[in-house]
């Protein structure tokens, strides 16, 4: 038993990443910083085996089919595999990837892989994740990559659609700004690449930039408003509030759910205090700033929408969120003022009612309660109202949820775990 | 809408994230050794994960021949009355829950242990003996109360009976007085009992229970699920009024189901 | 039969004790599988608040419980009687799946008396061998409270328990029970609030000289996080409890407190709908080498592993050691062996008031809502002329009032027709009830065995229990059911119904699922099944958790004691059987 014991803290030490054998003593530290820029950069959501597996050279076997606007791409293996992953590529290869998104090959990536943020990286740090990266198992694993539906198969195309969206472009901090602040940029701006879902993408998939971080609709969910705006994006959070949730999933005011709850349990969950600060105090002061969203009124409570609304929510909401909105703190979200609910578009209220979510995992806050599913019995005027009741109750105020938005968002929900 | 799989492994994987995969490609790959059990690691989760009970749908009786149904109805409205407190047990819906039980997993004793041997005489205290499922000892037992009564009553059937006829009749099979070889008065007057309470206090969703009349002739609230307010305030009545797991009135615009 | 990798434990049963024991050897670095025969089940999915409070499928049809056609018992009264299978369950309700009766218990978590665990020296040095009923098998436990104490403390922390200390070192409080042994600290919440009938309730028994007491409830008074670092949510009294599952994660189960930290232990994995048939052994017979399963599909498999943990509900750990040949079969003729006996119940009773104007709105309730009395509960009252052991706590709890079982009408009613109706209406929201919890005394000829003709789907015979309630517990009922009586009419009843527990004991109505023994506890391994640590004397690799291991049943429920226990085991095998596994951490 004892034996097994030992075995079994081996192995733990494997499962944390580091194989002492493939890391040479002079690259130790780079391959430490390059192990900590995975998690800023979140490689894993996206490279990790898309049975779930997770630990060691399987967060990074590729596979996963991603989800953009144009169809669905397959992430590569970007383990050292010499023929499978990318054993045979150079620190310079790997650099050129991370900074214009070309590959060895000379194939232009798609912006799924978001080389528009990690173009900000230094070579310091792409080296260092080069490094880390090195030092996994090679894993074979042949990934079939050409899975966009044409005419978005024809790489080529990226060449135009770099010429308009894209200047590759190292991170160059800010003197007038503190460190921290400065900190929070190069994680936001760089690995994190928080825009990628955060700001809203034009027809071609480029962003938005007039609309920084101002949300939008992503695969079925409504990425959050992360401005000032006090209604709709971050201006009523603290910035221990902002650290709380990136390290937990959770604070007293909201839950991680969907991808967030991927982007807290794989990356932010694993930042170090002092980085979390540092996107905080960078969000609360960003450079530039969408406009807020066009004021609200809330929708009147005699309206035949609300009175539904507050019917369904008494008898089958108010038992975990509470009469009055304010939910349990850490627990079950607060729906009065809550972010989440009065976003501009619905998707997240309306998707979370219909089909439930579980909240983010996290070490620190291991509960992940979920949402129970309610589209099997309510129809798509009871799915709307209810909807349209908690994003104008208590002081709440958005636009209304229409059936058609249910109806649509069951469509789209459909075949979806 | 999910139904439990057996022989269905998964892990926590969290596929939401731009993928569109299937939970079932998903599971690959992940312990293998014990193919038709499921293997937990992680909390599982699934959207639209739930397993509501099937809801009664009006439409022809679905185990009572029309005998049988006519029958039932005269009977679980004398044991509930249509009075000034509101519906009988037949206008409640009794008589369709019943015969809705009987067609499914009840009426077939569906995870009851039903091996012999079946002693004739067990003690009082040993309970439920009998190789009959619920839907055997109804056909048995409502075939030989309609003999019994067409013995005793001038070869009427129970329909024809007048209210007080029926009641004399019913009050004499509980009282155990029509137990012979052949007919079990009291075992037949005990299942339809207990299923017509059942069927005037059980959800609406089951076929009974009407407009939710057994809950408002007492004052049960239904599946409301929050009653920090009445702690609040004891020996206070309550106003808001009773919802099933189907719902309420209130859930519709004017006129919609409830 | 396909022969598995070997874990280093194999636990059967993933309810209560199943779940503390895997996070704590997980927690000691060793993998560890869980078979459990029913399914899994988790909040959102099989407890969703639009599903979770439906009393025909859940209360009446049992949807939680194992179906008798998968397992059931053969009951008799007396040895000279032929055992007949529980078809329907009735008397009490084995629970099914992932977290076991956890789900579906009322949450009441009490500690039992110091007096409880010595209860045959304590009485015999009282009161003398005279006062022990004919027949009796009582005996001590082999441990003492103060050896369990901090393993409640564990418990009720985990579990977030709801309650009012009143004795935190000693130190005897207001406003908690006066008679409960020591604890170290308070509960880690306060009380839930309390309902019209607990108010009246407090109001007489003060008046009468009592001094009564929040029930200790796991049912949440505020949102509680545990040591493992999971959060539970308030209680909204929405009294669907006992036989349902919370929709919203505020009554303690393992999916509310263990199961989010132990689910992702890299260390543990749960099999559902696999049912442990044997255990195996080595060739001499001394030690266990796993366990053989039965999946769905009915494929037999071998799952090798150095530690057994039986922690299935107390009956079916006896069967499996009976059907394993763990132990020795009990003769009650020879009175030898030690696997079946000592089968024990509980004795309880209750008192139904009928009153005017009052409301009691009974539906809004909590599992473990309610206020206590522990006067003439276990030796806190002189028995001396009484002419029975033991006791029971009185209280007043309002845990439901669901319609298709809890109807209440004054004796004379009819059953049914315009006069029922009218009563039901009239006394649906103006009847409480005061009920006691009685202990019951273990006997020579209460116990379990397997059935000579009776056998399950996989042609095992069906496990037989004898038990029949005795002049002792009679006594003791009558007795303190005739001290409830003058507290109902002090709260101010108009009519009252006392209804005392008289035998013989009936598989037909309701009661409790508070079964005990057959695999009982002790410092003997002639008279005992576990040592202290519940560790088998016969086999040291193999524990048997769970109220299987109480000598005699207290009066209170139980499920306090059983968590404490498990982490008492727990800590025996992690701090020391670990060190030096194979050994016998009691000596013969």
């Amino acid at each position: 038993m004892r034996a097994r014991l030992l075995a079994a803290a081996t192995g733990l030490a494997a499962l944390i990443g580091i194989t002492p054998l493939n890391a040479a003593p002079d690259n130790f530290a780079a391959v430490e910083r390059g192990r900590y820029l995975v998690v800023l950069g979140d490689c894993v959501a996206c490279h990790m085996n898309p049975n779930g597996e997770k630990r060691g050279a399987q967060g990074f076997v590729g596979g996963r089919p991603i989800e953009t606007p144009f169809g669905l791409i397959t992430t590569p293996n970007i383990t050292p595999d010499r023929e499978t992953g990318i054993g045979t590529w150079s620190a310079d290869e790997f650099y050129r990837t991370m900074h214009e998104g070309i590959r060895p090959n000379g194939a232009r990536l798609y912006p799924a892989f978001p080389y528009t943020y990690f173009t900000r990286m230094s070579r310091d740090d792409t080296d260092a994740i080069f490094a880390y990266l090195n030092t996994l198992e090679p894993v074979r694993n042949a990934v079939d990559r050409n899975t966009l539906p044409f005419p978005f198969n024809i790489r080529a195309s990226m060449l135009a659609w770099n010429a308009l969206f894209f200047r590759p472009e190292e991170f160059r901090a800010d003197p007038n700004r503190s460190a921290e602040w400065n900190r929070g940029a190069y994680i936001v701006e760089g690995p994190g690449h928080c825009g990628a879902c955060h700001t809203p993408k034009n027809m071609l998939g480029g962003d938005r930039s007039g609309d920084r971080f101002a949300g939008g609709p992503l695969q079925g969910w409504f990425a959050t408003n992360l401005t000032g705006d006090q209604r709709t994006g971050l201006g009523n959070w603290s910035v221990e509030e902002i650290v709380e949730y990136l390290r937990t999933g959770r604070n007293a005011r909201s839950a991680a759910s969907g991808p967030m709850a991927e982007v807290v349990e794989y990356s932010t969950g694993l930042m170090t205090d002092p980085d979390l600060r540092a996107i905080a105090v960078y969000l609360k002061e960003p450079p530039a700033q969408a406009p807020a969203p066009p004021a609200r009124t809330p929708i009147a409570a005699e309206d035949d929408r609300m009175k539904i609304g507050e019917a369904l929510y008494v008898d089958r909401c108010m038992a975990c969120h509470t009469r009055t909105g304010q939910g349990v703190p850490n627990m079950f979200p607060r729906l009065a003022g809550s972010q989440v609910v009065q976003q501009e578009g619905s998707e997240t209220v309306l998707r979370v009612v219909l089909q439930g979510v579980r909240a983010a995992y996290t070490p620190h806050a291991p509960t992940s309660p979920a949402m129970p599913a309610f589209g099997w019995r309510l129809n798509d005027e009871q799915a709307a109202a209810v909807t349209t009741y908690v994003r104008n109750a208590w002081g709440n105020a958005a636009p209304a949820v229409t059936p058609a938005d249910a109806r649509r968002m069951r469509e789209l929900l459909r075949d979806r775990p | 809408m999910n139904v439990r799989s057996e022989g269905f492994q998964m892990s926590d994987a969290r596929l939401s994230r731009r993928t569109l995969l299937t939970a079932t490609t998903a599971l690959m790959g992940l312990v293998a050794a014990a193919a038709s059990a499921r293997t937990i690691q992680g909390l599982p989760w699934t959207g639209n994960e739930v397993y509501p009970p099937p809801e009664v749908r009006p439409g022809p009786w679905l185990f009572f021949t029309p005998d049988e149904a006519s029958a039932i109805e005269a009977i679980v409205d004398r044991l509930i009355p249509q009075d000034e407190l509101g519906p009988g047990g037949k206008e409640a819906g009794c008589a369709v829950f019943i015969d809705r039980q009987l067609a499914g997993p009840y009426g077939r004793a569906e995870g009851v242990y039903m091996q012999g041997p079946f002693p004739e005489r067990p003690l009082p205290t040993q309970g439920f003996q009998s190789p009959l499922t619920p839907a055997q000892a109804y056909r048995k037992g409502l075939a030989g109360l309609a003999a019994h009564v067409s013995r005793n009553f001038g070869g009427r059937g129970i329909p024809q009976l007048s209210g007080e006829e029926l009641d004399r009749l019913l009050t004499s099979l509980e009282k155990r007085e029509v137990n012979t070889p052949e007919f079990n008065g009291s075992e037949i007057f005990d299942l339809i009992f207990n299923n017509t309470m059942e069927g005037f206090f059980a959800d609406p969703i089951y076929g009974g229970n009407r407009d939710m009349a057994g809950w408002k002739l007492i004052g049960f609230p239904g599946t409301r699920y929050d009653f920090r307010d009445v702690l609040e305030r004891p020996n206070t009545r309550y106003t808001l009024p009773p919802v099933s797991l189907i719902g309420r009135p209130d859930w519709n615009r004017a006129g919609g189901r409830g | 039969m396909r022969r598995l990798p070997r874990k280093d434990a194999v636990i059967v049963g993933l309810g209560w004790t199943g779940a503390i024991m895997g996070h704590e050897l997980c927690q000691a670095g060793l993998q560890v599988v869980a078979l459990e025969r029913g399914p899994w089940r988790d909040t959102a999915s099989d407890f969703n608040i639009g599903t979770a409070p439906d009393e025909l499928r859940y209360g009446i049809r049992h949807d939680l419980f194992v179906r008798t056609a998968q397992d059931t018992v053969t009951a008799r009264n007396r040895m000279d009687q032929e055992a007949l299978p529980i078809r329907r369950w009735g008397s009490f309700l084995p629970g099914n799946g992932v977290g076991g009766a956890g789900v579906h218990w009322n949450g009441h978590t009490w500690r039992f008396l110091p007096s409880d665990f010595n209860i045959r020296s304590h009485y015999l040095e009282r009161y003398g061998e005279g006062i022990f009923p004919e027949n009796h098998s009582i005996q001590d436990w082999g441990i003492t409270y103060d050896e369990l104490e901090p393993y409640y403390d564990r418990f009720e922390y985990l579990a977030g328990i709801s309650g009012e200390a009143g004795n935190v070192k000693g130190q005897i409080l207001p406003g908690g029970n006066p008679f409960e042994g020591w604890r170290s600290r308070p509960y880690p919440t306060p009380p839930l609030k309390m309902q019209h009938a607990q108010n009246l309730f407090q109001r007489a028994t003060t008046e009468l000289g009592f001094k009564p007491f929040p029930l200790p409830s796991a049912n949440m008074s505020q949102a509680y996080t545990n040591p493992l670092g999971v959060t539970l949510a308030p209680c909204t009294y929405c009294g669907f409890c006992e036989r349902f599952g919370c929709a919203n994660y505020s009554k303690s189960s393992p999916q509310t407190t263990v199961l989010p930290v132990l689910m992702r232990h890299p260390g543990f994995e749960a099999r559902t709908e696999c049912e442990v048939v044997r255990v195996l052994k080595s060739p001499d017979g001394r030690t266990a080498t796993g366990v053989v399963y039965v999946d769905a599909q009915g494929e037999e498999w071998e799952q090798p592993a150095d530690l057994v943990i039986l922690a299935a509900y107390q009956l079916w750990n006896v069967r499996l050691m009976l059907y394993s040949g763990i132990g020795r079969p009990y003769d009650p003729n020879t009175n030898e062996g030690v696997i079946g006996k000592n089968y024990a119940y509980q004795a309880n009773s209750s008192v139904n008031g009928y009153f005017d104007n009052q409301l009691f709105n009974s539906w809004a309730g909590a599992g473990s809502l309610g206020m206590t009395c522990d006067e003439y509960n276990g030796d806190n009252f002189d028995h001396t002329g009484l002419n029975f052991v033991g006791g029971a706590n009185i209280n007043c709890s309002t845990f439901h009032a669901r319609p298709i079982s809890a109807r209440p009408v004054p004796p004379g009613t009819p059953r049914w027709g315009s006069a029922w109706k009218k009563a039901t209406r009239d006394n649906y929201l103006t009847t409480t009830n005061v009920g006691s919890q009685g202990s019951n005394m273990s006997y020579r000829d209460c116990y379990l065995d397997l059935d000579p003709t009776y056998k399950d789907r996989l042609g095992r015979p069906l496990l037989r229990m004898t038990f029949d309630f005795k002049a002792n517990e009679e006594r003791m009922s009558a007795y303190v059911t005739d001290k409830m009586v003058p507290i109902m009419r002090a709260m101010g009843a108009k009519q009252i119904v006392a209804t005392p527990k008289r035998g013989p004991w009936n598989v037909v109505p309701y009661q409790t699922t508070h079964n005990t023994g057959g695999a009982i506890m002790g410092d003997n391994p002639r008279t005992s099944a576990v040592n202290k640590f519940q560790q088998v004397w016969d086999m040291p690799n193999v524990f048997v958790l769970g109220a299987s291991a109480f000598p005699q049943n207290a009066g209170y429920n139980p499920t306090g004691t059983v968590g404490a226990l498990a982490y008492y085991a727990a800590d025996a095998i992690t701090q020391q059987y670990l060190k030096n596994p194979g050994q016998p951490l009691v000596q013969a």
